[in-house]
């Protein structure tokens, strides 16, 4: 009998393709999205595993020199000898790649290029000749070192790991050490570190710049748009299974009739869904791989330029994606047929068999008090709401609400339209367009969301956009910027250009954990260029004076933000040093925290450290000879030079980037959105026969009443967008002023583009009129006979 | 790289593994041989021998404390070469692990270090002595006049070392067979060694004072292809005389042993003059190891039972193997120290 049944259930399928195909695509298309971003994630998550594992970051506290200088390597012998269980790190780029040199004797378990359990030659490793671990295409691009080459997959990318004497060799660095990695157990009889070591400075494990914890919002916000889009599949499914459901009810009741159990019948309906979701969710897999695929290199340039993370461009297929995907297919094909199963249950066994007619808008009423409590909850969020988590749920709860609120608004307009119409024709096309409503509700809502997803997130990054560029013109006011290789070529650099430039800024930076975390400090000269281009967030009265004075500092507002450092907070810059902040500067280059002292302080607290990078002042038609005389004079590589103009270029490229991947993603929403309309109005057209028979039999032409479908579409569509404006303008300040100061630490403001929403909307119509073309065309080729045949044979 | 298992490759006097004890046996290549007949000269020979392969400075002591209780400590330093000879800076091939332990009636307290050569991380020089690994040392002005400190996470020991005899050189003099191939190593040791100074222990300092044995040995090839571990004894009598034997279990067990006479006179016996039987074994790390021995020296009117202190004075290292203080019963009464490598699992 099981075998039966399933028949007679598959038949529907089979009678229905455009059906299944609907249910499948949809379902696989939101599957695609989700897993592909999952796969992004994962791979992510490996690269940045592979380097905590391989090089001890994270996972261990560490010591690094206060004055950001190398430790010398006495320092760590007698570390050693007071018993400090420590081991050294030295790291440098050669060529493109960071090479890493470890001890292996001393490294805490796990530390290396290969993971525990597998042997691997020591004696070789720590020979004269040497060996470097690094995965195959990262030893590709090494310079030839004469070490032998040992390919290494689970070297986190671009990275190589040798042998501490080795590398000191290789970057020509003679017992120098960068940290030390701090093993968990230490003896009893340590004595302590500022005794032995005073200018070095121990970070324990939690608060050690995790790559991981720093770039979670950019993946938080990556999911986030798998789920937009797989929530956008969902209505697609959810639309599909109940259209089939509906048009089986007459054949479930017979089943039921001819003594099917009902336990039975919905255990196999189940089985049959599940079927249907494992091959949508492997197809969804397979187009995830494909969308991950190609937009990995993208997501890695970003994470690279972002946040100096190493994300390796090759996508492995790893369970943890593959197999979210289909759960997800599964658990939401679940949830799409929850409504349907449980009518299913409830359906009495003697009641009509026919389907109930789609136009019932019984629960327009409980959806609309849903629509308004969720978005109370949005707004009580972004009120009260603190944290990424809670901006994302926030997000959440505004765009369910809006797509919530769609239909009731949509009946709305159309009872406006209605009660304005003039003439039979325009009475019946509203009259008809209300009735078909609560059939393309789910699709007009999934254009809402992917409309709302394209206003709000075009919003944000030409907003982000403006900003940027505005701060880049006001950070990047020198006219050249210079790198030397050492200190003595630093010197001829600044005898050469003294005299022949408007002003010389030394660029002095070191890394310090301000307030808790991980910052940067610079020492900044008192010069006009400082004075003429920076913009202050807030900033006390004669900031600049002030400053120059020493007596206080200037922080990003990422720093002002995470530290809740205000105006006149104190900030210890030095030991037993705190001054308080002068002024809180915009900062949109990368998402840590800054601090800035005047050049003078910089000198006295950290007198180790000297400017090797400067930005010089000059004609900007000067450029191009200073560079041709320093490289000829100060013998400075070209590559060591760069002129404002391709800084510039080089920044909004990293920014381009991290936005490349949200526009994709948004543009694939958007046109999962159009496809769900599309199947929408063909399965509608086939349901909607028996009421558009009456109006050709009353005249009206087959050709009129396709060109009245696809005008319904448009208008339908239009006020759609009418809706999406105002909800994706709420996102766009939601993204701008909640996710993004949570993410990245900026406040930005908000511009509008009304071009820009324009052009979406006309997109928006244009895909609805696409959508509407197919059914549309059909629907004039329509043979008379099928029309006539309602009158025939009603149903 | 995981060190450990590395290191268990290369640490080849310790740990069969997988290949029993056969890595000690392996070619020795280039590296330095012991020849019968070499004089032994001091204080230069106190040091290291980097041409040789393998080397440790073992110290090890029967302690008691002020109730009484009885407590073993031990202190080493083992040296091994990649390649033959020294070099500065990190591309030395001499690689230095150090183990500490305090062994009490109830608990085994186990420490390990690792460290490169060349750096001075770990290393031993000859006069004035020092031999250190980290924090770890063991130097004085000569070798008759040692300070000696070790440390883990839970334990820590500082304790003075004062000779109240002269060196011992074992097999002819300091030439120690180790088969009946040929397989030899250089070895003397240091027995009377008088010692006090302070543990601390989780429940806290313990005064202490007690006997020492220090043993300094080098070779590049001490085992034949066969032998698989061994079980070396280091007996001090009650009437003051000491004996050193080992057991080289292979094919056919080799044994040889060292009589100290109390003024410090040493006569060497040759293979099947000491005996050493199992009475009863203790199942500790996996292993069934014994920890309860019927030594024999008849030559001496030896007979005695040696027993474990605490018969799970595992060292759980790297390398793993059983090493303890004993107490000595039968002909004669007394303490001593008896390690036990290559038992497996």
């Amino acid at each position: 009998m099981t075998w039966a049944i399933l028949t007679a259930l598959i038949g529907h399928w089979r009678r229905n393709p455009v059906q299944l195909f609907t249910l499948l695509a949809g379902l696989a298309l939101g599957t695609a999205l989700w897993s592909g971003v999952q796969a992004i994630n994962a791979e992510a998550r490996a690269s940045y595993d592979a380097a905590a594992a391989t090089l001890g970051e994270a996972r261990y506290a560490q010591i690094t020199s206060r004055s950001g200088e190398p430790i010398a390597q006495a320092t760590y012998i007698a570390l050693l000898r007071a018993g400090w269980v420590v081991s050294p790190v030295v790291e440098g780029k050669l060529g493109p790649v960071r090479l890493v040199g470890i001890d292996p004797l001393t490294a805490p378990a796990g530390v290396g290029p290969l993971p525990q359990g597998r042997g691997g030659d020591l004696a070789a490793f720590l020979s004269a000749r040497g060996q470097i671990f690094a995965r195959a295409a990262t030893l590709g691009t090494l310079p030839a070192t004469g070490a032998d080459l040992v390919a290494a997959p689970q070297v986190a990318p671009n990275t190589a790991l040798a042998d501490i004497g080795l590398v000191q060799r290789l970057l020509h660095r003679p017992d120098q050490i960068d940290r030390l990695l701090v093993a968990p157990d230490q003896p009893l009889t340590r004595r302590p570190l500022a005794e032995i070591a005073p200018d070095l400075t121990l970070t324990e494990a939690s608060e050690a710049n995790d790559v991981a914890k720093l770039t979670d919002s950019f993946h938080l916000n990556l999911t986030a748009f798998g789920l937009l889009s797989f929530a956008v599949g969902l209505f697609i499914v959810h639309g599909a299974i109940g259209l089939a459901f509906e048009q089986r009810r007459p054949m479930m009741r017979t089943l039921r009739a001819l003594g099917v159990p009902l336990g039975r019948l919905i255990a196999l309906v189940g089985l049959e869904l599940a079927g249907l979701a494992l091959l949508a969710g492997a197809l969804g897999v397979a187009l995830g791989y494909v969308v991950a695929a190609s937009l990995l290199p993208d997501v890695a340039a970003t994470l690279r330029g972002l946040y100096g993370a190493e994300v390796s461009g090759e996508l492995a297929l790893r369970p943890a994606w593959w197999l979210s995907g289909l759960a997800m297919a599964l658990g939401g094909t679940a949830v799409a047929a929850g409504g349907a199963l449980w009518s299913l249950a409830r359906m009495p066994l003697l009641a009509s068999g026919q389907p109930r007619a789609w136009a019932m808008a019984r629960r327009q009423r409980g959806q609309a008090v849903l629509a308004v409590a969720l978005m109370a909850l949005a707004g009580g969020l972004a009120l009260w709401g603190h944290g990424l988590l809670i901006g994302f749920v926030m997000l959440g709860a505004l765009l369910i609400g809006g797509a919530l609120a769609l239909p009731p608004l949509l009946a709305l307009g159309l009872r406006w339209g209605a009660a304005r119409a003039r003439g039979p024709l325009a009475q019946w096309f509203w009259a008809d367009t209300q009735q078909q409503l609560p059939g393309l509700s789910l699709a007009l809502m999934a254009l809402l969301l992917a409309m709302a997803a394209n206003v709000g997130v075009s919003t944000m990054v030409s907003s982000f956009r403006m900003t940027f560029t505005a701060f880049l013109d006001q950070r990047l006011a020198s006219e050249l910027y210079v790198t030397a290789s050492d200190e003595a070529q630093a010197r001829a650099v600044t005898d050469l250009v003294a005299g022949r430039v408007r002003a010389v800024l030394p660029i002095l930076s070191i890394d310090r954990t301000i307030a808790g975390l991980p910052a940067r400090v610079y020492g900044a000269r008192d010069d006009a260029t400082y004075r003429d281009n920076w913009r202050f967030l807030r900033a006390a009265p004669d900031v600049w004076d002030r400053l120059a004075r020493g007596e206080g500092v200037l922080i990003n507002e990422q720093l002002y933000r995470r530290a809740h450092l205000d105006l006149g907070a104190n900030v210890t810059v030095a030991p037993g040093l705190a001054l308080p902040v002068l002024g809180i500067y915009g900062d949109y280059g990368n998402p840590e925290g800054q601090v800035v002292l005047t050049e003078a302080l910089f000198r006295k607290l950290f007198p180790t450290v000297s400017a090797l990078r400067f930005g010089l002042r000059l004609d900007p038609a000067k450029t191009g000879a200073l560079r041709a005389e320093l490289h000829d004079k100060a013998g400075l590589p070209d590559s060591a030079t760069v002129d404002q103009a391709a800084i510039k270029a080089l920044s909004l490229g990293i920014f381009e980037r991290t936005f490349a991947v949200t526009t994709a993603l948004n543009i694939l929403t958007l046109a999962v959105a159009g496809f769900a309309m599309m199947m929408s109005l063909l399965t509608l057209a086939v349901l909607r026969l028996p009421q558009l028979a009456p109006v050709w039999a009353l005249g009206l032409t087959r050709a009129r009443l396709a060109l009245l479908e696809l005008v319904r579409a448009v208008v339908l569509a239009a006020l759609t967008g009418a809706l999406a404006l105002p909800l994706g303008l709420a996102l766009a300040w939601a993204l701008l002023s909640v996710v993004n100061v949570e993410a990245f630490g900026w406040l930005l403001p908000m511009y509008l583009f009304p071009l820009e929403y324009l052009r979406l909307g006309g997109l928006a119509l244009l895909a609805a009129a696409l959508a509407a073309a197919w059914p549309a065309w059909r629907l004039s080729r329509l043979p008379p006979t099928q029309l006539l045949g309602v009158f025939r044979n009603e149903r | 790289m995981n060190v450990r298992v590395l290191l268990i490759a290369l640490w080849l006097p310790f740990q069969a593994m997988a290949q029993g004890f056969a890595g000690l046996g392996a070619t020795p290549g280039d590296f330095a041989q012991p020849q019968p007949g070499t004089a032994l000269r001091f204080p230069q020979d106190h040091g290291a021998h980097p041409d040789y392969r393998i080397e440790w400075w073992y110290v090890t002591a029967n302690l008691t404390g002020p109730d009484g209780t009885a407590y073993g400590l031990q202190w080493t330093l083992f040296r091994s070469a990649l390649a033959p000879g020294d070099g500065a800076g990190w591309q030395t091939p001499q690689v230095w692990m150090g183990h500490a332990a305090i062994t009490t009636p109830q608990r085994q307290f186990v420490a390990e270090r690792l460290a490169r050569g060349g750096i001075g991380q770990a290393g031993v020089s000859p006069a004035p002595f020092a031999a250190w690994i980290d924090d770890w040392r063991l130097e004085g002005p000569d070798l008759d006049h040692l300070h000696m400190t070790g440390a883990g996470t839970d334990f820590a020991y500082d304790v003075a070392l004062m000779a109240k005899g002269p060196l011992v050189l074992h097999g002819q003099g300091g030439y120690s067979q180790k088969s009946g191939s040929g397989q030899a190593s250089y070895y003397y040791s240091q027995p009377f060694f008088t010692l006090s100074g302070d543990l601390t222990l989780p429940q806290g300092k313990v005064r202490v004072t007690g006997t020492a044995w220090l043993d300094h040995e080098w070779s590049s090839q001490p085992l034949a292809q066969d032998q698989t571990g061994w079980d070396w004894f280091s007996l001090s009598f009650a009437s003051g005389d000491k004996l050193m034997g080992f057991v080289l279990r292979g094919a056919k067990d080799f044994t040889a042993a060292t009589w100290i006479a109390a003024d410090g006179t040493p006569v060497s016996f040759p293979d099947g003059a000491f005996q050493a039987t199992p009475m009863a074994r203790h199942s500790v790390a996996g292993r069934e190891v014994p920890v309860e021995w019927r030594v024999r020296l008849p030559a001496r009117g030896i007979d005695v039972t040696v027993k474990a202190l605490n018969p799970d004075a595992w060292m759980a290292t790297s390398v793993p193997y059983w090493e303890g203080p004993v107490t000595i019963s039968g002909s004669q009464g007394g303490v001593g120290y008896l390690e036990m490598t290559g038992y497996a699992k």
